[in-house]
């Protein structure tokens, strides 16, 4: 299969880039989208260009590291697949493909198509945990979790990180993300204690991060490649409603 | 009230400030709806139903007492409403500056990505209303209190029978999302209301803009007469 390639190149963060166009020549329908790059960028080195910058870990959809706008939909056209389990097969021979970084000013451009989601951790490092002695492992089943709510926390914990509900949200909200992070504790046990602030201080670091506003559109739904529903966003408001009420305490520094 | 602020400062205490507004609207609309709906029983039970809305409450409270009330919380509830649509905006507006050169929104619906210019064309036709039918600035031949005539008479325009149809559509598919979101907004995690929420939406949605839109139309159509 060939395809024609429209790349975001930009050299360094804050840069101005642009589209360059490159073309794919003999790329077979069983690689994935990122073993496609790596020709293109096999022939750019031996050309003596610069190879296309993206980033990538696991290649097996869990590691969150990848990640990319195709065509202008996050993580390509197919359901609930990150780019690197996105196969060629996905595309017709001879497209022609338009490659994009995930676009919000949150996450800013560090180079190509590789941005910066420093900001999910900050979110996480707000309230994304949980306050426990470390020391030996606690027996496995000394706290009992109802099935219901295990597998509830189960799917919210299956979030990668990734990015792309902020990439397809129109207005660049995190909160898919915020909410899964948040939802994951919140069905657990050991989640409750810090249930109410957590609420606050993740959407608190969201906003602060400069992440949009959420207007329960559902792109971030349908682009998450883990299928996390917009149910925990739902969840997610309603903490931080019982918490304001009940005026929970939280210092905003 | 200083949890009503620090709530309200944040992104989803907006978003809680802009559902509750909307509810009380919707609940304006749904009674003005009703209330448009007795221009079937003639002039007499029209007039008297405006006449009501004047004396309502009355001795207790002043005449007009009632209506003024209502009218301030209204617009306080449109006033926050609007607010916090335009903070949320400007928001969102900051998030992306640098925007995609492809986009397919991967989206629910048309509603959910036209709520703030429907609720700009909504706003102005707000505006357009009160001084058509409540002061009559823009009326043809506005009589104080003959609200059955000033109905049929504001009407007999083409154009502006038009302009109410836009506003009204307009209206239905603002509450085609607003009354789906606001589930999510408020934290609802009722399943069997979730179940519920997109169909009963729509049928809101669609009953909203009939009984709106049937009232200019009976005019237009000769239905509804001076005579
Ligand atoms: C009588 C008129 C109106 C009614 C009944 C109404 C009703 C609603 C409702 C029920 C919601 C859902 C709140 C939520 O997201 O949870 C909503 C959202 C919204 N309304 Fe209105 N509204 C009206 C007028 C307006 C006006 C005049 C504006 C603009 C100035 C406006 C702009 C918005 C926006 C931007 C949203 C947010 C949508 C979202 O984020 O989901 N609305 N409205
Ligand atoms: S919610 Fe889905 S799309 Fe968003 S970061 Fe997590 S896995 Fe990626
Ligand atoms: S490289 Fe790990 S999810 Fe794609």
């Amino acid at each position: 299969m060939d395809f024609t390639l429209h790349v975001w190149r930009q050299g360094t963060p804050g840069s101005k880039g642009d589209f360059e166009t490159y073309q794919a020549k003999n790329v077979a329908p069983s690689m994935s989208f990122l073993d496609m790059l790596d020709l293109v960028n096999e022939e750019l080195t031996r050309d003596g260009g610069d190879p296309i910058a993206f980033e990538h870990d696991c290649r097996e959809g869990i590691c969150g590291s990848c990640g990319m706008m195709v065509n202008g939909m996050a993580h390509g056209p197919e359901d609930l697949v990150t780019v690197c389990q996105l196969h060629m097969r996905s595309f017709s021979d001879g497209d022609e493909l338009w490659i994009e970084p995930w676009r919000a000013d949150a996450f800013p451009v560090m180079r190509d198509l590789v941005v910066d989601r420093n900001a999910f951790d900050r979110i996480i490092e707000s309230g994304g945990y949980i306050s426990v002695r470390t020391g030996s492992a606690p027996d496995a089943n000394a706290v009992p979790v109802p099935k219901p709510d295990a597998d509830k926390a189960f799917d919210a914990a299956a979030c990668i990180g990734c990015g792309a509900c902020v990439a397809a949200c129109p207005n660049a909200s995190a909160m898919l993300f915020t909410a899964a992070k948040a939802g994951h504790l919140s069905y657990l046990p050991q989640g409750q204690p810090e249930r109410y602030e957590r609420a606050i201080q993740m959407v608190h670091q969201h906003d602060e991060e400069g992440f949009g506003n959420c207007t329960n559109h559902g792109a971030c739904q349908e682009a998450c490649p883990k299928g996390i529903s917009v149910d925990y966003i739902s969840r997610l408001n309603r903490d931080v409603l019982r918490a304001r009420l009940a005026g929970v305490a939280f210092d905003s520094t | 009230m200083r949890r009503v602020t620090t709530l309200y400062s944040s992104s989803v205490g907006k978003k809680i400030a802009m559902a509750l507004s909307g509810i009380i609207l919707f609940g304006f609309v749904l009674m003005h709806m009703l209330g448009n709906l007795k221009a079937f029983e003639g002039r007499e039970a029209m007039n008297s139903y405006a006449e009501f809305l004047r004396v309502v409450g009355t001795p207790i409270v002043p005449e007009y007492g009632v209506l003024w009330l209502v009218r301030i919380a209204l617009l306080a509830a449109v006033g926050v409403h609007a607010l916090s649509a335009f903070q949320l905006w400007r928001q969102s507006r900051s998030a992306r500056t640098h925007r995609y050169l492809k986009s397919r929104s991967q989206v629910f619906s048309y509603a959910s990505r036209t709520m703030r210019w429907g609720g700009v064309i909504v706003l102005a036709f707000i505006v357009y209303h009160l001084l058509h039918m409540t002061t009559g600035t823009v009326h043809p031949d506005f009589e104080y209190g003959s609200v059955y005539d000033n109905l049929v008479i504001g009407f007999q325009s083409a154009p502006v029978t038009a302009f109410y149809l836009v506003a009204v559509g307009a209206l239905s598919i603002h509450l085609y999302h607003g009354l789906w979101s606001v589930f999510s907004t408020l934290g609802n995690e009722n399943v069997r209301v979730n179940r519920i929420r997109r169909p009963a939406a729509a049928a809101i949605a669609i009953g909203m803009f009939l009984g709106y839109a049937v009232v200019p139309l009976a005019v237009v159509l000769g239905i509804l007469t001076l005579g």
